[in-house]
């Protein structure tokens, strides 16, 4: 087959001969094969150890992450019991988007945990096969007359060499997603670190501007929601959104400058993008 | 004709298969040199489909070589674009 699937063949061939080049007789094949089967596995389960180790740490973020969301929240029900409503907004829009950074580690630890099982899975086959190679190179050399025992070893060297090549990828292409991810976390803890929490929101993977600014809108009107729910909640009303916020303007994130002036809860979404 | 979709495992699909298999392949590559992410990414969903559909796993005592090797099926478009030349997608 000339297409992809004859040039993904023609690469795993490559691949499997490079693996198997290296044995010049027969039991020579077998004994190298047998050697390097050994030797994935045993990275496979590296590889598994790295995926868990990444997932852990994702985890411990994900708690830290719960932890400003609350955090969060007790700041902004302070503020507006003390009248500051731009503070408890700035509050709220930084809780809001913690609260996404969370949905997305949430997912993040999940395709991990996907990851893996599949990992897992992988060095169960491959397992099964090289003990499958091992019982069947023992029957081939009491078997087989040596020109023919050549072929049937290298059919079975080459159907364990592309499972070994397979496995190898599957295993990098795991790894590589861990590492992307591990590059995300580090992003967003850095973030975290330099107090630029709200600039979260341009992380978001593969989203382009039309989902951002559609979010954005959702997520202020989120805000003003809560924002409402909270003052109902503190009987704080509209008394204390007067011009007290004034004070705010400082800890506040490059939002409209106009927000600031309105008096009580926006009723539409009132974000700059 | 065994049938193999990278990290996925093995599949003994019917002789009879391999005609739609190749139109399904020679579709996905000419998508994929027309730049069509769209449309690679619907063939080469149903390609993958096929042989999961009409193929029965590979019992694992077996140790024979496939015949023909499907990308992984979360391969990317930039991925299948990369003509897997080189290194390409398997890890030296």
């Amino acid at each position: 087959m000339p297409g992809l699937s004859g040039r993904m063949s023609t690469v795993i061939k490559a691949k499997i001969s490079k693996l198997l080049d290296r044995a010049e007789d027969p039991s020579e094949t077998l004994e190298y094969s047998y050697q390097k089967q050994i030797e994935l596995l045993q990275n496979v389960k590296k590889g598994i150890a790295d995926v868990v180790t990444s997932k852990k740490r994702l985890q411990l973020q994900e708690q830290k992450l719960r932890d400003q969301v609350v955090k969060l929240d007790t700041q902004a029900r302070q503020a507006l019991a003390a009248g500051n409503e731009d503070l408890a907004r700035v509050a709220l829009e930084r809780k809001n988007v913690a609260q996404t950074e969370l949905q997305s580690l949430d997912s993040q630890i999940a395709q991990l945990e996907q990851q893996q099982q599949q990992m897992t899975e992988s060095e169960q086959k491959l397992r099964a096969k090289i003990e499958q190679f091992r019982s069947k190179k023992e029957v081939i050399k009491a078997q087989y007359s040596a020109a023919e025992a050549q072929v049937r070893i290298s059919e079975a060297a080459t159907g364990v060499g592309e499972e070994m090549a397979d496995v190898g990828l599957a295993m990098q292409r795991a790894l590589d997603k861990t590492e992307n991810m591990k590059a995300r976390a580090d992003a967003v803890q850095e973030l975290e670190a330099a107090g630029t929490f709200e600039d979260l929101t341009q992380l978001g993977s593969g989203e382009d501007d039309i989902d951002r600014q559609l979010r954005e809108l959702s997520s202020g009107s989120e805000v003003d929601a809560e924002l409402a729910r909270m003052k109902a909640e503190l009987g704080a009303g509209s008394k204390s959104a007067g011009e007290i916020g004034a004070g705010s303007e400082a800890a506040a994130p490059a939002g409209d400058p106009a927000e600031a002036e309105q008096a009580g809860p926006s009723p539409s979404a009132g974000q700059a993008p | 004709m065994i049938v193999r979709i990278a990290t996925e495992g093995q599949y003994e699909v019917p002789d009879d298969d391999a005609a739609t298999l190749e139109q399904l392949d020679n579709d996905a590559v000419a998508a994929c040199d027309a730049g069509d992410e769209q449309q690679f990414q619907a063939t080469f969903t149903r390609l993958i489909e096929h042989v999961r559909d009409k193929g029965q796993p590979v019992p694992e005592d077996r140790l024979e070589p496939s015949d023909v090797i499907l990308p992984p099926p979360d391969v990317s478009f930039e991925e299948a674009q990369a003509e897997f030349s080189g290194e390409g997608l398997i890890p030296g």
